[in-house]
């Protein structure tokens, strides 16, 4: 049992909501990364969603692409991002971290050795965004292997042939994509997206999380009302970007967290 | 696996877009559904004969194939040894090889009932050919374009534009080849549903580099034949430029398994294939990694972050290579070399002097590379090289090289 799994029970088991939040490892730079990082479980982040950068982040939007530029540009590299997950680590033990990238950085870096690093760091899984089941064998199957959850996402566009493949060799939780698009565009309407839930809730019994196009309070207890949990990136990405210093940037998501958490 | 223990280069990819351990799908989960339609719909339509005939007559009657195989006799005279042939795509409607490829993706999206075509463009030629094709059949045609390519290849944005096609500047990286694509693959997983992804070379996801390679294999199957008919045999050496290396492949596929032909691609040298990476030889100065879709040989730091590159040639200033090409390198079947911007100047200047042809940056290198090995062979040594695209959209590039004051002439 990773540390997602046992955050999930224990949600479950208090018939709470997740709120689950994105930032981009080193953005703006790795003190102030690390700083946020730290007061994210006190500002009600049940999961860490923590980005890797990489130059060409084909899924994502304008605001995180800056933010993986800035972070590469202050000098953050996979390496760094496991030494931060590190520091994180040191007097958080709960706090589920799942890495969520590209695979190109970790292929570099070696899958085995990237796996025990990872896991000796303290990260509990992994959300690589071009790798669909049909590359299982390259990290999904060795991820798990290593004791890492491999979470996959679900899309609009996952009909009901392939949602069986998708899901198959998932764990953790599941999370869905609310829109056909990239982060940070259009908004998710929670009447489209609660049918989509059911669909997958009906193949599995893993938490469905709903992330993509979620960006006030309001509209994270929307979500979380038809989910298990929603999903903040961009919105919170974009504070960094604005410069805003680290304790506005967590009072901004202690606000979404409450919102996830009214559902 | 070494080369003399391969029965056939021809079967690749597998059933999962693998050439070797290269190619594959790596793609956001959003895209796969597509991908793999994608995929039904070619199978299905390449053994359909209607699609085919359809391709030949227009091929024939559009874009004006075949393309002629010329012997460039003053150019071999000059350099004084093997025997050069030009296998002139650049003669092609719209002006490079860009076209073969097009007609046949856009026949592909009119048959899966697709609106809307996107695609990505360096030099400006797949954008250009996209938006021709798409004019004919009267499609919507967006095309991405590095903000830095659209300043250095003027000359396609406005083509493109009278061709009825929206082109949007790339400003993410350093808005050259490797950025349009990022965007292109933005729009697609946003407008999945009426929206047809032509890709420009043979990289991506499978199927595109199979595809494409293909459509492209015209060339390849023109020139064999053309060859046979001139010197009643086949080539010695074929050698054709690499950006993403589609007019390659095309050229090259149809020989692949004529063991006495040798193969050459060229890549982007730009001021030098050494540790300062301001280059876009892939093969020679890169690792394998994944990008685009695929797993190829790609320009990046010691962390996996892909490098920009340079060329003064937009059509090659790309930091991978098709996934086909890095298996072939591997398995030794063909050889890559590089060739500078300098080299390449020179060699424009050399087809512009002695064929009265002006070629495109991007076959200039091909034409560099060829002017340093013809003179050590034998007079009955035959060259094939791929003059993919004529020059026109890269006067303004060469002046300003060449220090020429183009208001001179105003
Ligand atoms: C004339 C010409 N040749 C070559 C290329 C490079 O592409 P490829 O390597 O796919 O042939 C381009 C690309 O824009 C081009 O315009």
């Amino acid at each position: 049992m990773t540390r997602i799994d046992a955050r999930f029970a224990a949600l479950r088991a208090e018939g709470r909501k997740a709120f689950v939040a994105y930032v981009m490892a080193g953005d703006p730079d790795f003190e102030s990364s690390l700083e946020i990082l730290k007061g994210l479980p006190g500002a009600g982040v049940d999961v860490i969603e923590l980005g890797l950068p990489f130059t060409d982040p084909m899924a994502d939007g304008p605001v995180i692409q800056l933010a993986g530029q800035r972070a590469l540009a202050a000098g953050q590299t996979l390496k760094k991002t496991l030494a931060l997950v590190q520091a994180f680590r040191e007097d958080e033990d709960e706090a589920p971290i799942v890495l969520m990238g590209y695979y190109n950085p970790i292929m570099n870096h070696g899958v085995e050795p990237f796996l025990r690093d990872a896991k000796a760091a303290g990260v509990d899984g992994l959300i690589i965004v071009d790798l669909p089941p049909e590359e299982d064998d390259e990290l999904c199957i060795p991820a798990q292997e290593a004791g890492l959850n491999f979470i996959r996402l679900a899309t609009p566009t996952t009909d009901e042939r392939r949602l069986p493949k998708v899901m198959q060799n998932t764990s953790g939780f599941v999370y869905y994509v609310s829109i056909t698009g990239i982060t940070g565009a259009a908004n998710a309407v929670a009447g489209e997206v609660g049918p989509e839930v059911d669909r997958i809730k009906a193949v599995t019994d893993l938490p469905v999380v709903v992330g993509f196009g979620i960006k006030t309070p309001d509209a994270g207890r929307e979500i979380a009302r038809i989910a298990d949990g929603a999903v903040v990136g961009s919105a919170i990405v974009d504070l960094v970007g604005k410069g805003r210093p680290p304790a506005e940037v967590l009072d901004f998501i202690r606000k979404l967290a409450d919102g996830a958490h009214s559902a | 696996m070494s080369s003399e223990l391969i029965n056939s280069f021809k079967t690749g990819p597998d059933e999962n877009g693998r050439f070797g351990t290269f190619g594959g799908r790596f793609v956001s989960e959003t895209l796969m559904p597509l991908i793999l339609d994608l995929e039904t719909e070619y199978e299905k339509t390449k053994t359909d004969q209607s699609f085919w005939d359809e391709m030949d007559h227009l091929w024939t009657h559009y874009v004006g194939r075949p393309s002629p195989l010329y012997f460039a006799e003053r150019l071999t005279d000059r350099l004084g040894g093997a025997k050069i042939y030009m296998k002139r795509d650049e003669l092609n409607h719209t002006g490079a090889h860009k076209i073969n490829n097009v007609l046949g993706q856009i026949i592909l999206a009119r048959r899966m009932g697709k609106s809307r075509i996107i695609a990505e463009t360096g030099a400006g030629q797949h954008g250009v050919a996209t938006a021709t094709v798409c004019a004919k059949f009267g499609l919507k045609c967006v095309v991405y374009m590095g903000a830095h390519d659209v300043e250095r290849q003027k000359p396609n944005v406005f083509r493109m534009k009278l061709l009825g096609a929206e082109v949007v500047p790339v400003t993410s990286g350093r808005g050259t080849l490797k950025d349009a694509m990022n965007d292109a693959l933005r729009d697609w997983v946003t407008y999945v549903r009426d929206t047809f992804y032509c890709i420009g070379t043979v990289a991506g996801p499978h199927p595109y580099p199979a595809m494409v390679r293909d459509f492209q294999s015209i060339i390849g199957k023109e020139a064999r034949s053309q060859m046979n008919e001139a010197e009643g045999r086949l080539p010695d050496t074929v050698i054709a430029a690499i950006g993403g290396g589609s007019n390659a492949m095309g050229l090259f596929h149809p020989f692949l398994d004529d063991r006495s032909v040798r193969i050459i691609g060229v890549e982007a040298g730009g001021k030098g294939v050494d540790d300062r990476m301001e280059h876009c030889a892939s093969l020679t100065g890169g690792r394998p990694g994944v990008l685009h879709g695929n797993r190829t040989y790609l320009l990046q730091d010691g962390d996996g972050q892909i490098l920009e590159g340079f060329s003064i040639s937009a059509g090659l200033d790309y930091p991978g290579i098709g996934p086909e090409h890095s298996w072939l390198h591997e398995t030794g079947r063909a050889e890559y070399v590089s060739v500078t911007d300098q080299e390449a100047l020179k060699a424009f200047q050399l087809s512009c002097e002695t064929e009265g042809i002006i070629p495109a940056l991007e076959p200039s290198h091909a034409l560099a590379h060829v002017a340093k090995i013809a003179p050590g062979l034998p007079s009955d040594h035959v060259i094939c090289m791929n003059m993919c695209g004529r020059g026109d959209k890269d006067i303004f590039t060469v002046a300003k090289a060449l220090d020429w004051n183009m208001t001179e002439f105003d």
